[in-house]
């Protein structure tokens, strides 16, 4: 029988050379006359240890990594196919990892198990109950459950995405559409990507649920271009889907229908605002909407449109397998359920843990991080994406929960955790803040259009030390224009990043002066 | 991908022929034809607008609206570098610095040996390994300037065939 033998096919792999590993092991055992079978799951997340490959054995999986091409000869010759443990890379059992048995694993259970794009791996891992479940309800009765779940939105804004589909579902519509929000920009984020590249089907059965839900046939995933990988994996997922009866006219002989599509879209960070994703979806310049009509009665095309992000709509199928009651055992306060952080920026062991809310930001960071790649001690940590605050030390024990974080000024977002040591100059970044909002505003708002070229000029003033008290107050009033004025959270929560880098670090103000002024006299 | 960018006003058409009946067409169809020509040539627009019932004037705000889209030819390399902030904790504004300096060209640039064109990209989604880069579809992590000047000699280096 031939041995199994698993390499991730995920960007993350990929970038750090898994094709040439995928080669070498190839070409080992063809000259040692073993016969393999070479799957290419989905990445387990614990992205430090990639590219990490596994071996099936008679008492499950043996892990390896993290592999380069030069240490599959030698790897060989330590035993790999039999499992062995000898080599210095062996890792045992990949369950037994400490980073991955202390996560609570409901969204990403089958993460790096399955061939993503395989039916029957899906179907042999619990794959399409939660679907086989919902067939066999009303839409009201699936809007209840995930209502009783009590899921809020993952991507940034945490709105309950039961009463976002109970208003689309109370809509009468000819054609009603589900929208998944796989625009991903937000720096130190990978979750979604996660999703879509180990385990795809998962999204494609919560979007189908999501139209059976509300009524809608037609779904689109409008992924950014950014994610090559996620693109391809998704296509063959659907392709896949479609020809085992779960898209298409009549799913799984139900009478129910329900199209989906991918959509790419180009570059632009304002894109994953959800009236602007409509805008390029639509084909038009992805500049904000005025809300109202919420999308939920007026999206797509005028239609009354779902829009989630990814990791909302692949929790709805455990919440449809399991119930309700088992997704919100988890969690604390209004923030059930689980939420994986994303471990990103200077740290040993960057990855994806997903924990029920409630941890302590140092928690999450002493037991999985493992200190920063530099050896530098810990200074900074952006949470939330490029739009949420800097915190230092002395708010690192602050719970992981939407409402414990924005008592603090500070935003849990979409989850990515960003780690700078000690070297970092804060004013540079804030002044990079005001420098993306300048680069990816859609214009419709004068504040932040024009608001954040004048933050880096005022904040390059306040660097080079000229008149630095008078140029702090302007850009606090700058910041407040920003918030007040502005329609979206690009211009409204830029000014978060750039005043909590000042209030919380503001011995960098001299620091950057006197760093400039060294540079100046060089020349 | 283009090595000299090749493409006809044939079969430009042939993509937004294809295309064109899509909810949303004009997405896909830039797509389409930035794929098969590196850019959306300007003698595309009115092809477009045509076919969308729309103006040049509207085509034309959405190609310049979007950072992917370009209106001239790439070089036969798309480089992208990445400048968000995870990289940037992984010492990405030091990369940015080496790479300007050694293909001698800024953001939005191409060497005028039209090897590589040079964009910046905020996140490639390869946040725990950065810093990161993007050649054509391949991403490529935890890039020092030694890995990077590895990687352009790669690229750059011609077979020669020789006659004895």
């Amino acid at each position: 029988m031939s041995i199994k033998i698993y390499v991730p096919r995920d960007t993350t792999t990929l970038a750090l050379g898994g094709e040439k590993v995928v080669s070498m092991i190839l070409a080992q055992a063809e000259s040692r006359g073993i016969d393999i079978e070479l799957v290419r799951n989905g990445s387990r997340g614990l992205f430090w240890l990639e590219p990490m490959i596994e071996v099936q054995t008679g008492n499950g999986r043996v892990a390896y990594g993290p592999v380069e091409a030069r240490d599959v000869a030698a790897l060989f010759d330590a035993g790999l196919p039999e499992g062995k443990s000898t080599h210095r890379l062996a890792l045992g059992d990949p369950e037994e990892i400490p980073y991955l048995k202390k996560q609570q694993r409901l969204t990403f259970a089958r993460a790096g198990i399955t061939d993503p794009v395989s039916i029957a791996d899906y179907k042999l891992h619990d794959g399409f109950k939660g679907l086989e479940n919902s067939l066999a309800l009303s839409g009201q009765m699936i809007v209840d459950e995930v209502k009783a779940s009590g899921l809020r939105g993952r991507g940034g804004a945490a709105f309950p995405t039961g009463i976002k589909w109970q208003t689309v579902h109370d809509c009468a519509a000819d054609q009603k559409y589900i929208v998944c929000n796989a625009d991903e920009g937000d720096s130190g984020t990978f979750a979604d990507r996660l999703v879509m590249e180990a385990d795809p089907l998962m999204l494609v059965e919560g979007m189908i649920i999501a139209g059976l839900a509300v009524g809608s046939t037609q779904g689109y995933i409008y992924l950014r271009s950014e994610y090559p990988v996620a693109h391809q994996i998704m296509k063959e997922a659907i392709a896949n889907a479609y020809q085992a009866g779960y898209l298409g006219e009549n799913i799984q002989g139900s009478g129910k229908k329900f199209d989906l599509e991918v959509r790419l879209g180009a570059a632009a960070y304002i894109c994953g605002e959800e009236t602007s994703l409509l805008e390029s979806l639509e084909g038009k310049r992805g500049v904000v909407r005025f809300k109202p009509p919420l999308p939920a009665i007026k999206g797509l095309f005028g239609q009354p449109t779902v829009v989630n992000n990814v990791l909302s709509l692949a929790a709805v199928p455990f919440i449809m397998a399991h119930g309700s009651k088992a997704y919100a055992d988890c969690g604390m306060g209004r923030s059930r359920g689980t939420l994986p952080f994303q471990l990103a920026g200077n740290i040993k062991q960057g990855g994806l843990v997903e924990l029920a809310f409630g941890p302590t930001l140092r928690e999450l960071l002493d037991d999985f991080a493992g200190g920063t790649e530099t050896g530098l001690p810990m200074r900074a940590i952006q949470v939330g994406g490029p739009l949420g605050a800097y915190l230092p030390q002395s708010q690192w024990d602050t719970p992981l929960d939407y409402e414990a974080f924005a008592a603090i000024g500070a935003v849990l977002g979409h989850g990515g955790v960003v780690v700078f040591d000690e070297s970092v100059d804060m004013t540079e970044q804030a002044r990079f803040s005001m420098e993306f909002c300048v680069e990816e505003s859609c214009g419709k708002c004068t504040p932040c259009r024009i608001g954040s070229t004048r933050g880096v000029e005022v904040i390059d003033k306040i660097r080079a030390g000229d008149k630095v008290e008078a140029n702090l107050a302007l850009l606090d009033d700058l910041c407040e224009t920003m918030i007040d004025g502005s329609l979206c959270a690009m211009g409204s929560m830029t000014p978060i990043p750039v005043k909590s880098a000042f209030k919380y670090f503001p011995e960098d103000i001299a620091l950057a002066h006197s760093r400039m002024s060294i540079q100046t006299e060089a020349k | 991908m283009n090595d000299l960018v090749q493409w006809d006003l044939q079969e430009v058409q042939e993509v937004i022929t294809s295309l064109k009946h899509k909810p949303g067409a004009l997405f896909p169809i830039l797509h389409g034809i930035q794929n098969l020509a590196g850019y959306i040539p300007a003698e595309s627009l009115p092809l477009i607008a045509d076919a969308l019932h729309q103006t040049r004037a509207e085509i034309h705000g959405v190609v310049t609206f979007y950072h992917l889209f370009r209106m001239t030819p790439p070089g036969r390399h798309s480089l992208e570098v990445c400048r968000a902030e995870a990289c940037q904790a992984r010492g990405s504004r030091a990369l940015e610095a080496h790479v300007k300096a050694k293909l001698g060209i800024d953001y939005h640039q191409t060497t005028t040996d039209r090897e590589f064109s040079l964009e910046d990209v905020y996140c490639l989604g390869n946040c725990a390994c950065g810093p990161s880069i993007r050649i054509g579809d391949d991403i490529i992590g935890r890039v020092t300037p030694e890995k990077f000047d590895q990687l352009v000699d790669e690229l750059t280096t011609v077979a020669l065939e020789i006659r004895s």
